[in-house]
């Protein structure tokens, strides 16, 4: 069997704020394979956010050591992290982060403009996962003139453009209202069964049973890991 | 991240806000106009200098007797002796680098020619007077050395002469009566155009000193030869004032002038008489220069608020390019390039008031003007100067910020 995709091992992240210190995640270890649709649980305070930072190389651990694709995390300096970040990672956030007044293709380019493409291939890589998405009509329309399902896909044709192994979304339906939230979980699962690893942070149950797999922290550590 | 794109991003990131880019552009405007309004009148002062200087004759100096054209003089007028041909003889045989030296007497007198007349001022000098004054004859020839010492009757004419007298007919050859003697006219001067003082240089003719001094100027002066004023060249990169204090120390013993006993006689160059003229203008330039560096200052600060203002309104836009892949040379690049794009559109507005303003300054204030094509080049320079030197800061600060609070930013 091959190298799980991601594997950390006693992994531990410590903020300082003020006097004193806070154990965000504390002494985690977990593997997740590649191709597998992954629903991180909990409470706020929990620690997801936290490993969700460092599953996508935004953040190093305290300690502990966290392989992602086969890259040693914590070794890596900040450039090095972004240009992982570049290749390996999707983002799908809750705000969507869209650029204001630039078009849906210009946004979903934008990781490419920090992958070296020039403009033309660029332009025709966007414009393919657009299409991908369902918004191959609406290319040139700005994120105001968007609804939100429609901004919440732009950001994931953002996040694909640059063919990533792993999604990761981060309360991805937290501002859609329930019709919108089914199709874009719908995005989700067909994306996943094209091969795609997909990692979903969530407090909804629902949204979570779309994932094959729900990892529950609390208080920093795993408290539970269904499949 | 390219360049283009960058650039096409800054240029999207000033429109959005376009009020506020102008108002932080004003500084830069303003400077950069000052700039430029300074540089052309200071540069067409210093021109208009260049010509002066080179229209009198470079190297020039200019010997008088018995009065200082500076200071206050003493013994009242006349008392000091005129200076003589002998004198001309001796600084051009004994002072070293002297290229061209020659007497000159001048005076008004009426000149007839068939129905015509006008009156001009006559200067009877030597035939090395026109390579001291730098000024040639333009058709027919100048008097020679031989004609200088038989006194031959022969007159070279200025321009204005020559309009006023002959009108379109061709003078050379014609006999003209100057005062009472007739002369024949053997050259036409180059025009000269007008002097330091606003009179017309071309208003005269020219006789060899000799002639002007017997026939045209027949009174007594007491010494035999004399001359008015001595113009004496000095030899390009020859050292003037050594020069000067040669002259003086020669015409002292010359004049039996006492140790200790003022100069009856003056050596004057007028080159640094232009100069010192001059140097007010100069210091309308400096005063310029000042108000350009202080508004490009104040400009710079005015920039550098708004692109602090700029990346944390943007700092979610920052997060954002960091978690897709920006590294943080790309952040600070990024600003960089929008604070000289704001600087250079201002530089550009900047240089089309400047040259405005600089002409509008030359006609108001009569002042010359010389807008070198150089301006653009110093226009756009200064500007991408403030614009990186203002904007490295923020820029800086934008590269600094951690992606997942600039995220997390409201």
């Amino acid at each position: 069997m091959a190298a799980p995709l991601i594997e950390c091992r006693d992994l531990t992240r410590v903020y300082r704020m003020g006097g004193g210190e806070v154990r965000a995640l504390d002494g985690v270890s977990l593997t997740i394979d590649e191709g597998e649709y992954v629903a991180i649980m909990g409470a706020s305070g929990s620690g997801k956010s936290t490993f969700m930072n460092l599953l996508g190389a935004l953040d190093r651990p305290t300690s502990g050591s966290l392989k992602v694709a086969g890259e040693a995390i914590e070794t890596m300096g900040p450039d090095q992290l972004a240009a992982f970040r570049n290749r390996t990672i999707g983002f799908v956030f809750q705000q969507f982060n869209l650029l204001a007044r630039t078009s849906a293709e210009d946004n979903a380019a934008l990781p490419l403009i920090y992958s070296g493409l020039k403009g033309a291939e660029r332009r025709e890589r966007a414009r393919a996962r657009l299409q991908q998405v369902g918004l191959g009509e609406r290319m040139d329309h700005h994120p105001s003139q968007l609804s939100g399902g429609q901004q919440q896909r732009v950001a994931i044709a953002r996040a694909l453009v640059n063919n990533p192994r792993i999604l990761l979304a981060d309360e991805p339906t937290g501002a859609l209202d329930s019709q919108t939230t089914v199709e874009v979980l719908g995005i989700f699962d067909r994306l996943n069964a094209e091969g795609i690893t997909v990692i979903l942070v969530t407090h909804e149950q629902d949204v979570a049973d779309h994932a094959r797999r729900q990892i529950v922290f609390r208080d920093g550590r795993i408290v539970e890991d269904r499949r | 991240m390219n360049l283009m794109s960058a650039i096409s991003v800054a240029l999207l990131a000033l429109r959005v806000n376009l009020l506020r880019s102008v108002l932080a552009m004003l500084g830069i405007i303003i400077g950069v106009s000052a700039v430029i309004a300074m540089v052309s009148v200071t540069e067409g002062a210093k021109r208009a200098m260049e010509e002066r200087i080179a229209s009198f004759g470079a190297n020039l100096l200019v010997i008088r007797p018995g009065s200082s054209a500076f200071g206050g003089r003493r013994g009242g007028a006349g008392t000091a002796t005129f200076l003589t041909d002998a004198d001309v003889e001796a600084i051009r045989s004994e002072i070293p680098g002297i290229v061209a030296v020659s007497g000159e007497m001048s005076g008004s007198q009426p000149m007839v020619v068939a129905g015509e007349n006008w009156t001009t001022n006559v200067q009877g000098v030597h035939s090395d007077y026109f390579e001291a004054r730098d000024w040639f004859v333009e058709s027919g020839r100048a008097f020679t050395p031989a004609e200088v010492r038989s006194g031959a009757r022969v007159i070279m004419i200025g321009q204005t002469v020559a309009t006023e007298l002959f009108g379109a007919a061709g003078p050379l050859g014609q006999t003209v009566r100057v005062g009472a003697v007739p002369m024949e006219v053997i050259g036409i001067m180059a025009p000269k155009g007008q002097s330091s003082w606003g009179s017309d240089q071309d208003d005269t003719v020219f006789a060899p000193i000799t002639t002007a001094r017997s026939r045209l100027f027949g009174y007594q002066f007491g010494v035999r030869d004399p001359v008015f004023t001595i113009y004496a060249e000095v030899a390009p990169g020859t050292n003037v004032s050594h020069a000067v204090a040669d002259i003086e120390e020669l015409l002292r013993v010359r004049r039996n002038i006492q140790p200790g006993a003022e100069d009856d006689f003056s050596v004057n160059n007028l080159a640094e008489f232009i100069r010192a003229r001059n140097e007010t203008e100069t210091q309308l330039g400096v005063l310029l220069a000042a108000a350009a560096v202080i508004s490009l200052l104040v400009g710079g600060i005015g920039i550098m608020n708004i692109m602090l203002v700029s990346v944390t309104e943007r700092t979610r836009e920052i997060g954002l390019r960091l978690a897709v892949g920006a590294r943080r040379a790309d952040v600070r690049n990024q600003f960089l390039i929008e604070s000289v794009v704001l600087c250079v559109t201002g530089g550009i507005a900047g240089m089309a008031i400047g040259v405005a303003g600089a002409y509008g300054i030359g006609n108001l204030g009569d002042f010359p003007v010389s807008i070198h094509p150089a301006i653009a080049g110093i226009a756009i320079g200064a500007a991408v100067f403030v614009g990186l030197f203002f904007g490295f800061y923020p820029a800086h600060r934008a590269s600094r910020l951690d992606p997942i609070e600039a995220l997390r930013f409201e």
